[in-house]
């Protein structure tokens, strides 16, 4: 057997330590070694975006990602984003404007919306469409999804706001 | 609280929270215990002799506990099954994996099992295969040309099956007519693509002699069958669960080696057994779509009436048949009237073996190659006859009087019309203005483009052999289970089928829990495919909340001791006419039934009913898909400015459901008209084999859509309904490319195959500006 190497990962705020080999991609990490199975993986080769997750704050396909290379790393998964039975914003925005049909692409999507309004809270529907480029969906042909991003962004200005006064 | 009418409201899907969170579990989630883990070695060749095959190595890698090969394998697990085609038909054995040959690249040669997917994998590349090559056909039209190598040497060409229609008086037609208009059109190979790939675990339990397996399908009934059949198992000692899945669009209507091979290894091994297909795997194995080539003839008159039609087609099979290989190319012969009156239509059909994976059912499967046909050749014979395309189009059109109405192919089109949804689309898009602007546009040198398409569909499959199952049930607390044989994967029936039985026993949508996709729960069915879930499915269980409701009304009128005939039913509730006080709610009804003190004489306990619906006649959805483009002649490049589409698919019973999936259809039509196209080479290599070099749509690919609807119900069910899952593929396809062959009008270009590579326009650009002294040099 190869040697294993140690890691620690910050999970949606939960700290893992595990033993692994060292060629073990982030996503089988996240899905067979935690059991986060949220995230999903849909090529392999960082085309889909199914597999998306925050690493550090930046949107990576954690396919292309060795876990060894997340050590020490805060990540964020589609099972981070809710408050208890709260959705997120983004999440109530897609279930609001059908912005998903199987699903299987759509915790990806929503990682990447969610680097866009990070950056971006007033996004166009160009830039939205643009941020989204990197995930692929064959059931909704977007236009939903882009509609639930756009929803989210003005819940979230809305919250910012209320916050704020 | 008074329950307010669900069916047509856009109700937000009951499905979704689940799947926003990262909590449904797709076949890959499912984690039991002592796993192990499949992967499969494939040929890298399209044809070739296994002349050895080493596995040693591989079986004493670390962590391997199993490998098979076909040959061993071959008496245990029965060849893959094969529907429909005619007498002509031509099956060669297709075994889970390759016995002494491989057919095309992607051919399943070994299966490795290891404690993980990791070793599995590196243990296939332990595994030393020696291939003797044999001579390739990759194109179906050569392999149909004398002198052609033959892939199944039990038979003296590569010809699959043949079948001929010739309805009408082709040649008294062809005779009258004032033009024939002639066009070569390819249909090229699609993937499907699920964004999900496939996956099989399967679990037996020898104890309880019971062998489960969980498959993204689309068939989990039909899977049952099959797999009892090839494995030799009692039917009911099969369960087959379709977990969440990913998308299918056909692909998943299936019976996969996979699923075979699964099956057999947990019976074998006596641990669960899974199998991931990884996309490159995806696009070599997992059946494609399309792959037609046909010569078409029109005879028209000189004021557009079209007086016959001629369609001569080679279909390219693949390797082998699939499940339904041979009952698709057939739906496009069905399918070649469109939605015009032609007197006249013959098609003769040639399905050919290449050496590639096998075609069966993508998203339309069939009628988008007939709507290509007939939406060009009317486009064709507008700009022959100098008239405009819309003119052509009202000219042969059915009126609305003349419904049902009976195609020369055979069909008898349900209910539409035709040109109310063109006058429509025609207002939405502005048509009138548009071609103002082209004309004013073409003069400054910019090439703006129109393109229509009406379109008709045949959906909701039966009759004859395709009902759907399904069963209502009221528990004890007044709480709603429904079951249901469509098995659907992302169409978002648990909220459509609970929206029907609310309004029909005038319950909350809360107070329902759809259940489908798992054979040990509901007793049969048949699947989702064909835009059949809701016109089938959803009016078996309209018909079984019926049945219900009308044993809740003869318990009603037990208990308050009145005529069944007297009762009134409003807001889930029976009661006396003129008497709005004295009643009883469905749930009170539901706990006497399950009590069974107080019914009547004879009646059985419990409040329940099943219903098994078959459909007299097909459904005819229809529409009109309006595309406008703009081509920039010296980049190729096309430009999407404006879509519309006017669907009518009868009675609508969630309109948000709806313009999902006339959205994403669109995207998937419009994929094959600008981008998709699986790849061989003259060797059978494949091309396309990653989504780097499959192109898909992609958010910034597409315009924002603009949808409308006109609704023309179906006399064939008591909903009226009529499906929509595949008509935005349907419809959209012939849209895009009229639209650019009309931009293009001022080159003299008349016909582009599919996918309209910028490249491809860029040349036939350059070429017109060469030959008329025009071009940059």
């Amino acid at each position: 057997m190869r040697p294993k190497k140690k890691v620690s990962i910050r999970i949606n705020g939960v700290p893992y330590v595990h033993e692994v080999e060292p060629r073990l991609l982030l996503i089988h990490y996240l899905r067979d070694v935690v059991g986060l199975t949220g995230s999903h993986i849909g090529c392999e080769t960082s085309i889909c975006g199914a597999c998306t997750v925050m690493l550090n704050g930046a949107a990576v396909k954690s396919c292309t990602v060795l876990t060894v290379q997340a050590d020490g790393e805060e990540v964020l998964t589609i099972e981070g984003m809710a408050q208890g039975e709260e959705l997120h914003p983004i999440q109530e925005g897609f279930w609001e404007c059908h912005g998903l049909q199987c699903g299987y692409c759509t915790p990806g999507m929503i990682l990447s919306a969610y680097q866009l309004l990070q950056r971006q809270p007033e996004p166009t529907e160009e830039e939205i469409r643009h941020a989204i480029d990197g995930n692929l969906c064959r059931c909704t042909g977007y236009q939903h999804i882009v509609d639930a991003v756009q929803y989210a962004a003005k819940k979230m200005r809305q919250k910012a706001v209320g916050n704020k006064q | 609280m008074p329950i307010s009418k669900l069916v047509g409201a856009r109700v937000k899907r009951r499905e979704d929270p689940r799947l926003v969170c990262g909590l449904a579990h797709y076949v890959d989630d499912i984690d039991l215990p002592n796993t192990l883990h499949v992967a499969i070695l494939r040929s890298p060749y399209a044809h070739a002799r296994i002349s050895s095959l080493e596995t040693d190595a591989a079986r004493q890698h670390p962590g391997v506990v199993a490998v098979v090969t076909g040959a061993e394998i071959k008496d245990q697990i029965g060849p893959l099954p094969t529907s429909g085609g005619n007498e002509t038909l031509r099956v060669p054995k297709h075994y889970v994996l390759a016995v002494d040959k491989v057919c095309y690249v992607g051919d399943g040669v070994a299966a490795v099992v290891a404690e993980d997917r990791y070793a599995a994998r590196d243990a296939l590349d332990l595994i030393r295969v020696e291939y003797e090559p044999l001579p390739v056909v990759s194109d179906a039209e050569k392999a149909l040309a004398p002198g052609s190598p033959v892939i199944h040497s039990e038979w003296p060409d590569n010809v699959a099956f043949r079948s001929e229609q010739k309805e009408g008086n082709l040649a008294k037609a062809f005779k009258a007519a004032d033009k024939i208009v002639r066009l070569r059109l390819v249909h090229q190979r699609l993937a499907p693509i699920a964004i999900e790939p496939r996956g099989v675990l399967a679990r037996y339990r020898a104890a309880e002699k019971g062998l489960t397996v969980w498959s993204s399908t689309q068939i989990p009934h039909m899977l049952k069958s099959h797999l009892s059949q090839m494995l030799k198992l009692p039917e009911n000692e099969v369960r087959v669960i379709a977990p969440e899945v990913g998308g299918g669009f056909g692909s998943k209507l299936n019976v996969y080696a996979e699923e075979g091979l699964l099956g057999y290894l947990a019976l074998r091994l006596n641990r669960p057994v899974k199998w991931i297909e990884g996309r490159r795997e995806n696009i070599q194995a997992t059946i494609h779509g399309r792959g037609q080539v046909g010569e078409v003839e029109v005879a028209v008159k000189k004021d557009g009436t079209i007086l016959g039609l001629q369609y001569k087609v080679v279909a390219d099979i693949g390797a082998y048949h699939q499940l339904f290989t041979p009952a698709i190319p057939p739906f496009t012969g069905l399918m070649l009237s469109g939605c015009y009156k032609i007197p006249a239509i013959s098609i003769e059909l040639t399905a050919a073996f290449t050496n590639k994976m096998s075609t069966d059912a993508y998203r339309g499967a069939g009628r988008p190659e007939a709507t290509y046909v007939i939406e060009r050749m009317v486009d064709r014979v507008a700009r022959e006859l100098g008239i405009d395309p819309v003119k052509v189009r009202k000219k042969n059109f059915p009126k609305p009087a003349e419904f049902p109405f009976k195609t020369v192919t055979g069909l008898a089109y349900d209910s539409g019309n035709y040109e109310l949804a063109l006058n429509k689309a025609l207002k939405l898009v502005g048509y009138e203005k548009l071609r103002r602007d082209q004309k004013r546009l073409r003069s400054r040198g910019r090439y703006l483009g129109i393109g229509l398409s009406t379109y008709v569909e045949i959906c909701a499959m039966g009759p004859k052999g395709m009902w759907e199952y399904g069963k209502v049930q009221v528990e004890p607390t007044g709480k709603v289970t429904v079951l249901s044989g469509a098995s659907p994967h992302g169409q978002g029936q648990k909220t459509s089928f609970a929206q029907i039985v609310a309004d029909e026993l005038g319950i909350g949508l809360d107070d329902i829990t759809v259940i489908h996709g798992d054979t040990a729960a509901v007793p049969k069915g048949i699947g989702t495919f064909g835009s059949r879930a809701t016109a089938v499915g959803g009016i078996a269980v309209y018909q079984a909340a019926e049945k219900v409701k009308e044993k809740a009304r003869a318990i009603a009128a037990h208990i308050l001791e009145a005529d069944p005939e007297d009762l009134v039913f409003s807001d889930g509730k029976f009661s006396v006419k003129g008497v709005p006080k004295k009643g009883i709610t469905i749930q009170q009804i539901a706990l006497e039934a399950h009590a069974a003190k107080k019914l009547p004489k004879k009646m059985a306990p419990g409040l329940a009913a099943e219903s098994q619906f078959e459909p007299s006649n097909f459904t005819f959805p229809f529409g009109t898909h309006i595309c406008v483009v703009e081509v920039d002649p010296k980049s190729g490049g096309i430009e999407l400015k404006k879509y519309v589409a006017v669907d009518d698919c009868g009675k609508v019973i969630n309109p948000l459901l709806v313009d999902g999936q006339i959205h994403g259809g669109i995207a998937q039509g419009l994929g094959q008209a600008l981008y998709e196209e699986v790849v061989y080479d003259e060797n059978g290599q494949l091309l396309t084999g990653s989504l780097m070099d499959y192109a898909l749509p992609k958010a910034g690919d597409l315009p924002r859509l603009e949808l409308a609807r006109t609704e023309t119900p179906t006399p064939v069910n008591p909903l009226g309904v009529k499906g929509v899952g595949e008509a935005g593929t349907i419809g959209s396809t012939p849209a895009v490319v009229n639209a650019v062959v009309d931009a293009l009008f001022p080159f003299g270009v008349t016909h582009i195959d599919m996918p309209l590579k910028p490249e491809k326009i860029w040349r036939l650009c350059q070429a017109k500006e060469v030959a008329s002294g025009e071009g940059r040099r």
